[in-house]
């Protein structure tokens, strides 16, 4: 027991000083804007949570509505497409045999060192020339691929789909698709899971991309609005709160997501390490 | 590069041929000659695009949608300018898919026009008409106070005054300062009465700007060829000095402004007084509500004892981008949106912008009494003061990094290390540094005057560090010892250190440096304003430093 206390103590003050932002950011978008900065930050003042929620959502006819289903069209349909595209090249990558295939594969790779940062100005130039910018898929178009997931499936496919079943398939008559579909995809479920959570948040947190392309503000993700309210609370100071509120909004996805996927996450995490 | 005004507009649909006319005219002047043609109106209906931030847009840009169904402009938002919208807009003119009209502010639209990204709106009648309609400065801030030139509408400005908390002034008996030496003093009082006189910004480096502007620092010149940077000049050092006093005898407080500590302590009666612009009114009220009703406005304090200056601090323009298709309607709508009653109005209310027009400065909405200022007509006292900013102030075209720099100085200063002298300083040698590095041509600082350079040609050909053949390609095959290509090397090293105008040395930013080599001066562009390439990013004028510096 008492060699346990050391490391709990750190987890501990690790735990805290994670917690410590979200409390605040709880704390705060519960009271009026007055009180905001005249009370104590870490503890609440006369609560008033409901009716800054409220203002959040009537603020310019929902705005900050229409950027959240935004943000849940990008990234929930870019992490599902993108899940599906990775965990088909991921397992023809590692099942079947052609030649270029180890080329392909050192390319995937190469791209997961290359930041999305990186290419969101080039890619601005390119939707540019199809006069695409400003457009739902501008944003949409490029958060479908994911390197990583790619690579994780790989590996994934190569440990937890045997070869024997895969021909016990082909002898019983099942289609590659089929097959894929019917009985691989169901062995690299976790995988897939962990895929698509890794894809959800680095298309949630993509934020050069949607600030370069977009000029529309009914298009705009969450983040890119909040970032803009926030860029113009010197000249309406209201937004200040609102940004609070929005923020506090804003993160209450990403943790449904966690909480559903985690124990998925935590098995894929370890997937490629074994292997 | 001539070509007929129409065939010229068809062919700007494409982005290449827009890069191939940029790049291949003279920037300045073919914009100030073809505007005057290119401001005829397009026939049949046209769609505008219009960037901006200003908060709640949407309801002034369809009180003219509604009255002009042949002109409907179509507004496009995102965060502000240095937040983000300033380098969209320069990546979308590298595009050629820039909106017609962008809402820049005062201090970034030197940078466009260095950029050659503005229209020239001088051939728009209607736009030059409307001269008389703006105070003087805000006119200059566009007109950048050259002929003929107008690179945007000004749109709001930021005359400045002293707000201060009138309740505490009368309770300790403390008159109200009318010069900045009675500021001084009074601040003395303030502290021992347990408060501060002020907050020191150390990142708002345009409020400090604002009041060097008052005090006649002039900070950047054009004089049509180069440039001229002189951030630490005497008016301007006089500033800084008085604010470093201030804050030596820790007579104003540092918390970092904009932020709900600085909004505490104006809140909590620790902050007693500021030297804002017109738009802090609101900011004062937002930030400090309990303290409603105890606020007045005063004019700005003086240098001189029964002077009438005021300085300015921020405001914005109206610009229309090159490559408009449209730059007559564009023009007539930044107009309307700038100059009528109707739009000024709903700017003030849903914005809070404060007009740059002369007529402006009577709406209806400006001349009431504001209950938070106890019923002052606190407008009156900004009204006054926009007349009093002194129109000869330019912005430099680097004003994002001049900002940076000066600020990480200020920070230094407010923590106790170096003096904002010093930042100044420091802000003018990297200022100059980067405008060098976007090839923008600069004076040399003005301080010690240089040694008149006697005439030369272009450089001869440098001695070459290894033999080549005569096509000029290094004759490897000669297979030199390792040695010997040392020694060679070497050689030429030394050759180049000693050689008065050897070519890797003869770029221009090391021309004027100390110990620099005496290059000849290359031929500059006609204007200072033309640069021949439009860049992009500043993480490549950041990689053009460093390899020119490498080399």
């Amino acid at each position: 027991m008492r060699n346990r206390i050391l490391p709990m103590l750190i987890m501990g003050a690790g735990t805290l000083y994670f917690l410590v932002p979200i409390w605040w950011l709880l704390v705060g978008a519960s009271k009026t804007r007055g009180q905001f900065s005249s009370t104590e930050p870490l503890w609440f003042a006369d609560f008033a949570l409901f009716d800054n929620l409220g203002e959040l959502f009537a603020y310019r006819e929902g705005v900050f509505l229409r950027w959240l289903a935004n943000s849940l069209a990008y990234t929930g349909g870019a992490a599902l497409l993108g899940t599906l595209l990775a965990a088909m090249c991921g397992y023809a990558l590692a099942k079947y045999r052609f030649p270029g295939r180890e080329a392909i594969f050192n390319v995937v790779l190469s791209g997961v060192l290359v930041p999305a940062t990186a290419l969101a100005l080039p890619l601005f130039l390119i939707f540019s020339s199809f006069e695409a910018t400003n457009t739902f898929w501008s944003v949409f178009l490029p958060s479908l691929v994911n390197p990583f997931g790619v690579y994780l499936a790989r590996i994934y496919a190569t440990a937890s789909v045997p070869d024997e079943l895969l021909e016990a398939a082909r002898l019983d008559g099942s289609g590659e698709i089929r097959t894929f579909f019917q009985v691989s995809s169901k062995l690299m479920f976790p995988a897939l899971v962990t895929i698509f959570l890794f894809h959800f948040v680095a298309v949630w947190n993509n934020f050069l991309l949607p600030l370069i392309m977009l000029g529309e503000e009914r298009l705009f993700p969450v983040t890119l609005g909040l970032y803009s309210w926030n860029t113009q609370v010197n000249q309406a100071p209201e937004l200040r709160m609102l940004v609070l509120v929005g923020a506090l909004v804003s993160i209450v996805p990403l943790v449904i997501a966690f909480l559903l996927l985690q124990r998925f996450w935590r098995n894929g995490l370890g997937a490629g390490a074994v292997k | 590069m001539r070509f007929p005004i129409r065939s010229l507009s068809l062919v700007l649909t494409s982005a290449l041929a827009l890069a191939a006319c940029s790049s291949g005219g003279d920037g300045g002047e073919e914009a100030t000659t073809g505007a005057a043609a290119g401001c005829a109106p397009s026939s049949g209906p046209v769609t505008l695009n219009y960037t901006t931030w200003i908060p709640g847009i949407e309801t002034v840009v369809k009180a003219w949608n509604d009255k002009n169904p042949n002109i409907q402009v179509k507004v496009q938002t995102g965060p502000n300018g240095n937040g983000g919208t300033y380098q969209n807009f320069f990546n979308q003119l590298k595009a050629g898919n820039a909106p017609d009209l962008g809402h820049i502010e005062y201090d970034a639209l030197p940078s466009f026009r260095v950029q050659d990204g503005l229209l020239n709106l001088a051939g728009c009648q209607e736009v030059t008409a409307a001269k008389d309609q703006f105070v003087e400065w805000t006119w200059n801030q566009v007109t950048f106070g050259e002929e003929n030139s107008i690179y945007g509408v000004p749109q709001d400005a930021g005359p400045m005054a002293l707000f201060y908390r009138k309740d505490l002034f009368e309770k300790n008996g403390i008159a109200v300062p009318t010069t900045w030496d009675e500021y001084a003093a009074a601040a003395e009082k303030v502290k021992t009465a347990g408060g501060y006189i002020t907050n020191f910004s150390q990142s708002d480096i345009n409020q400090f700007a604002g009041l060097a502007w008052q005090a006649g620092g002039r900070w950047f010149g054009n004089d049509g060829s180069k440039w001229s940077v002189n951030l630490a000049d005497e008016n301007t050092t006089k500033v800084a000095n008085y604010w470093q006093g201030l804050l030596d005898k820790k007579l104003v407080s540092t918390v970092p402004p904009w932020t709900t500590e600085w909004d505490n302590a104006y809140n909590t009666s620790k902050a007693w007084t500021w030297v804002s612009a017109v738009w802090g009114a609101n900011s004062i009220m937002s930030g400090a509500p309990d303290t409603s009703g105890k606020w007045a406005v005063a004019p700005m304090p003086q240098w001189t004892s029964g002077g009438t200056v005021a300085g300015n601090w921020g405001g914005s323009s109206t610009a229309v981008f090159k490559g408009s298709k449209h730059p007559y309607e564009a023009a007539k709508f930044a107009l309307w949106l700038n100059t009528s009653e109707e739009a000024l109005t709903l700017l003030n209310k849903e914005a809070n912008l404060y007009p740059a027009t002369k007529a402006g400065a009577s709406l209806p909405a400006l001349s009431d009494g504001v209950e938070f200022y106890g019923g002052q007509k606190i407008y009156d006292v900004f009204a006054q003061a926009s007349t009093q900013v002194a129109p000869d102030f330019t912005w430099g075209p680097t004003m994002t990094s001049t900002y940076a720099s000066a600020s990480d100085g200020f920070k230094k200063a407010v923590s106790g290390s170096g003096t904002l002298v010093d930042a100044l300083k420091a802000a003018q040698t990297s200022t100059i540094e980067n405008m060098k590095s976007q090839s923008i041509p600069v004076a040399a600082p003005p301080a010690p005057p240089a040694a008149p350079r006697p005439p030369a040609a272009w450089c001869p050909p440098a001695p070459l560090p290894y033999p080549r053949s005569s096509t000029g390609a290094p004759t490897w095959a000669n297979a030199i010892s390792r040695r010997s290509r040392t020694a060679r090397f070497r050689r030429s090293r030394r050759a180049r250190s000693t050689y008065p105008c050897a070519f890797l040395s003869c770029h221009p930013s090391k021309r004027d440096g100390p110990g620099g080599h005496r290059c000849p001066a290359r031929p500059q562009p006609a204007s200072g304003w033309s640069v021949l390439t439009l860049r992009t990013t500043p993480h490549q004028y950041g990689l053009r430093a460093r390899t020119r510096r490498k080399r």
